[in-house]
């Protein structure tokens, strides 16, 4: 009955990774599409066949065992009262134990490796983990704005393909008055491993795709009513189109001619929303630039197809959601609800939807 | 026991108050001191939390069951999953434990009762305090929903009191341990019947020490974090926040070096059931049992030193990293060895599959699983993928669940017939072991698959193109199974209490010492504290070993070496129930609620009053003769 289970334990098991194989899963640590997540991967994979021989050793014994020295009806004489051998006890613990020294080999020599200080030409970004979103910072001195400031970005990340970016992660700095500055944690499977973001410390991993594509991830450390909703993605692109968006990200704001977007700006630059959020090249009324701290920058937000955590496609009806009540369509997210009107949300869709 | 407290006629005691006297009903149970009575009241509290804590899960199952679930809200799903792991960690497996420990220690040693018996009375009314108190926390307003490690800042910065009342609750349950793993040690150290030296300990008594020092020295650690927590919460220290200058990684670390042991505080206690039930069904002595032994202890030992193994994507630094990853794979070799002996036992063995011997080997094979899956995570850069993932999920219930869970499922069936004088019904049983079984993997074994493909922990909702859906809904049909092989159990123990007993006093062929008296056994344990000869003492009073290691039966009455203990089972000293270890335990979630609630401040003040008067009279008590 036992081995019956066994064998169809190892059905199951196969039908599993069959499934798994076909599934479209998009944020998949078993399908590294860099040299970053390749090597963990390739640790990995190693590491489970040694797990996976053990396992089928030890438990293929353990059902030998179960099955040969079963009670047979009527036998009464009491089997040989074997109390150990010192030999096999040694064996046992030598042998895992040169296993285990086998193992740790490759994994020192790969921690040290992913430590590695950046040499050559490496691209870097700072990467804040905020409640609950993340936000990207362009440091490289040629990725400055016409404004002369990082290029900055939420949700989506976009790197150019086959470059190592070297990446700094941080938590939302502790003056910061929107949100509580929490632990956070940076993972991109199919790029790279993970790394926490801790308030007062900067982490460093590298990333870097193969291929032009989208890449998820999410945060991973509990940070909050909507931990799982601070939702991300990297967009890797040839580099031709890289610098096509670097070019666009450093030019400001696009001004609409279109009188509803127009208005949509001045309701923007007229309220609460200058508090938290940026958008380089608008002005409010008294001239100021519109530079608020805390919130995702908006300059380009329409470059971007998600936002709020990468949790809601960017279109007029998911922002119209979003602008009525966002802590509903999210819990615990920072913005409140100003209870816009119907014209002032539609407005502000018109405008920030044409902010490409 | 009346007939061993009842003052002489006339002879007024000393004291404050006249002892309880009360043996049945439930003011017996209120006063007993009867380390048994405590046993199966810490069982019967653990077991009523299991179900408490498997509601929880159930609900979290039914919310994963398929994308953007609807069932729960953001806010409850978080207190549902905080409160399901302080469940089943302090208020589950801890304190099931620690009713074995409580029943066993003392008759498998052959002791009257424990060192400190209304200490140890103490010890169970403080717990159910701890927990009775954290669970009002869902009627005040809401439960901790910060996850049972409660990483800072979050939690301190985090509305409402459910963080407080995490602080103050687990203060006053690891109270309760403390005490309870002193008293415990204590005991197995002092109380041995003569001739029982060290290593002629069951392994179960074994682990049951290594247990009671790693709770001894980890709690301590957890218990000044807690501190720490509430004095940042409620007094405005800054210990953790970094807004004023706190370190929240230090949080981790006071955390995980309580936490990481408690791992082995979970486990230990079912290796050493494990150890006892597969010897009594393979009808041989434990293999190697000094290498068991030692094992257990250098798991304890080493278990000390692994801490960072859940902060690898913190970034301590390859340094850091690189020492932990080969410490933790260190540990891996202890536990290897315990498994190859436990395999070594049943090699040539006359396989006995009860329901206790199948939850026993079920362990077995299952804690590979999550043994195997442990050394992945020592991996370092591949625990930077899994890490907070699903696949962490997996690993640690296929450890405490598949592991710890099974192991003291094979010790209920094994010793029910000890405590109760009744064995659990075999068909019942077995119903209820492949139900788990297959439940455990059902809902387990897809975790693996979840996490590596990007589920991440402690989420409450995941959008349909994660392609997660599928084994998602599998994980939870194996959870409504898990809960169907508990309501097994139930019915088994419903249709077993209303048989007629059979008091068997050794029902198994049993090895050791709890199988030579009466079940369910007297107050007193043994007529006569037994002499000791050898480790499996019993056995070995029941079977000679013949030439080439065969046993032979020895005759009834053969073994007349033992009978030269002391004499008649009259004028055996017991302790007397006792009021006090009840009321001061009172006194601690007053105290809680006072630390909680600002303006209730008095509240403390109360508390603090109610467990002195508890302690003073405690100290003050007549003694029963």
């Amino acid at each position: 009955m036992r081995r019956k289970l066994w064998l169809v334990m190892g059905v199951v098991a196969l039908a599993a990774l069959s499934v798994s194989c076909v599934s479209n899963a998009s944020q998949d640590a078993l399908k590294p599409q860099g040299p970053y997540a390749q090597e963990i991967n390739n640790l990995f994979t190693s590491v489970f066949w040694i797990a996976a021989a053990i396992f089928f050793l030890v438990e293929g014994v353990l059902v030998l065992f179960v099955v040969k020295y079963r009670h047979r009806m009527g036998r009464t004489e009491i089997p040989p009262q074997i109390h150990g051998n010192t030999r096999l006890e040694i064996a046992w613990t030598i042998l895992p134990a040169l296993i285990l020294a086998g193992v740790a080999v490759p994994t020192v020599a790969t921690i040290w490796d992913l430590a590695g200080k950046p040499t050559g030409d490496v691209m870097h970004v700072t990467v804040i983990g905020h409640q609950f979103w993340w936000e990207y910072r362009y440091t490289d001195p040629d990725m400055k704005t016409a404004s002369g400031n990082p290029i900055t970005t939420a949700n989506v990340m976009v790197i150019p393909e086959n470059k190592t970016v070297y990446l700094s992660i941080e938590a939302e700095p502790k003056d910061i008055p929107v949100g509580e500055t929490v632990i956070h944690s940076f993972w991109i499977p199919e790029l790279a491993g993970t790394q926490d973001a801790v308030p007062g410390r900067t982490n460093h991993i590298y990333m870097q795709a193969d291929h032009p594509g989208t890449y998820w991830g999410q945060c991973k450390e509990l940070c909050g009513l909507s931990h799982a909703n601070m939702r991300t993605k990297v967009v890797a692109e040839t580099a031709t189109d890289f610098a096509t968006w670097v070019a666009a990200q450093q030019a400001p704001a696009a001004r609409s001619g279109d009188l509803l977007a127009q208005r949509g700006a001045e309701v923007f630059a007229g309220g609460q929303c200058i508090l938290c959020h940026t958008i380089d090249g608008l002005q409010t009324a008294a001239g100021n630039p519109v530079a608020g701290i805390g919130g995702p920058n908006l300059t380009h937000f329409a470059s971007r197809d998600c936002f709020a955590g990468c949790t809601f496609r960017t279109n007029p009806d998911e922002l119209r959601k979003w602008l009525a009540d966002p802590p509903a369509r999210k819990p615990g997210a920072a913005m409140p609800n100003y209870h816009l009107s119907e014209d002032q949300i539609n407005a502000l869709v018109a405008y920030l939807l044409s902010l490409n | 026991m009346a007939s061993v407290s009842v003052p002489a006629e006339g002879a007024r005691p000393r004291g404050l108050l006249r002892r309880p006297t009360a043996t049945t009903g439930v003011w017996s149970w209120i006063t007993t001191v009867d380390h048994k009575r405590i046993g199966l009241l810490y069982g019967a509290t653990a077991l009523l939390f299991f179900l408490i804590g498997g509601t929880e899960a159930l609900f979290i199952r039914l919310q994963l069951a398929e994308p953007n679930g609807q069932v729960l809200s953001a806010d409850t799903y978080n207190q549902f999953f905080t409160m399901h792991g302080l469940t089943m960690i302090f208020f589950v497996v801890m304190p099931l434990s620690a009713a074995f420990f409580n029943y066993l220690i003392p008759l498998m040693i052959g002791a009257r009762d424990v060192a400190f018996p209304r200490l140890n009375a103490f010890s169970y009314w403080a717990f159910l305090a701890g927990g009775l108190f954290l669970y009002s926390s869902f009627f005040l307003g809401g439960a901790p929903n910060n996850g049972w490690f409660s990483y800072q800042p979050l939690a301190e910065t985090s509305a409402g009191n459910g963080a407080n009342f995490y602080a103050a609750g687990l203060i006053i349950t690891g109270l309760a341990s403390t005490v309870s793993a002193v008293n415990l040690a204590v005991t197995i150290i002092n109380m041995r019947a003569p001739g029982m030296t060290l290593f002629r300990m069951p392994v179960f008594i074994w682990m049951g020490l290594t247990v009671q020092l790693l709770l001894a020295f980890s709690l301590p650690i957890i218990t000044v974090a807690l501190f720490e927590m509430l004095f940042d919460k409620r007094f405005g220290t800054h210990f953790f926040d970094p807004k004023t200058g706190g370190d929240p990684v230090l949080w981790q670390h006071l955390f995980w070096l309580f936490g990481h042991p408690e791992v082995y505080v979970l486990i230990l206690p079912a290796m050493g059931i494990v150890s006892e039930v597969l010897p009594v069904f393979a009808r041989k002595p434990l293999f190697g049992y000094q290498f068991v032994v030692f094992a257990g202890i250098a798991i304890g030992f080493i278990g000390f030193g692994v801490w960072v193994h859940h902060m690898f994507a913190v970034g301590l630094g390859p340094v850091a990293n690189t020492a932990f990853a080969v410490s933790t794979m260190i540990i891996a070799v202890p536990t290897g060895i315990k498994i190859f002996n436990w395999m070594g036992t049943l090699w040539r063995g006359d396989l006995r599959f009860t329901t206790a011997m199948m939850f026993a080997i079920g362990f077995v094979g299952l804690f590979v699983i999550g043994g195997l899956s442990g050394v992945t995570h020592a991996v370092v850069p591949s625990d930077f993928q899994q890490t907070d993932t699903y696949y962490i999920v997996a690993h640690f219930h296929y450890v405490l669940f598949a592991g710890a869970i099974f192991g003291l499922f094979a010790g209920l069936y094994y010793w029910w017939p000890k405590a109760f004088g009744r064995r659990l019904s075999e068909g019942w049983g077995k119903a209820h072991f492949w139900l788990m079984f297959v439940g455990a993997n059902l809902t387990f074994g897809p975790m693996h698959m979840l996490g590596l493909q990007g589920m991440p922990r402690r989420i409450y909702t995941y959008p349909a193109r994660l392609g997660l859906g599928f084994w998602n809904l599998v994980a939870t049909i194996g959870a409504f199974t898990i809960a169907l092989s508990v309501l097994v159990f139930l019915a088994n123990v419903i249709v077993t209490s209303r048989k007629a007993a059979q008091h068997e006093a050794d029902p198994w062929d049993g090895r050791t010492l709890e199988w030579t008296t009466s079940s369910p056994p007297p107050p007193y344990n043994f007529e006569e504290i037994p002499a000791v000869h050898s480790l499996d003492d019993h056995w070995h009073r029941k079977y000679a070993e013949g030439k080439g290691g065969t046993l032979v039966p020895v005759p009834a009455g053969g073994a007349d070496h033992h009978a030269e203990a002391q004499s008649g089972g009259h004028g055996i000293h017991l302790p007397g129930p006792s009021y006090y270890p009840i009321v001061a335990s009172i006194g601690l979630p007053i105290i809680g609620y006072g630390v909680v609630y600002p303006k209730l401040w008095w509240l403390a003040i109360a508390g603090a009053v109610v467990l002195l008067v508890g302690l003073y009279g405690w100290a003050l008590e007549p003694s029963a003769e």
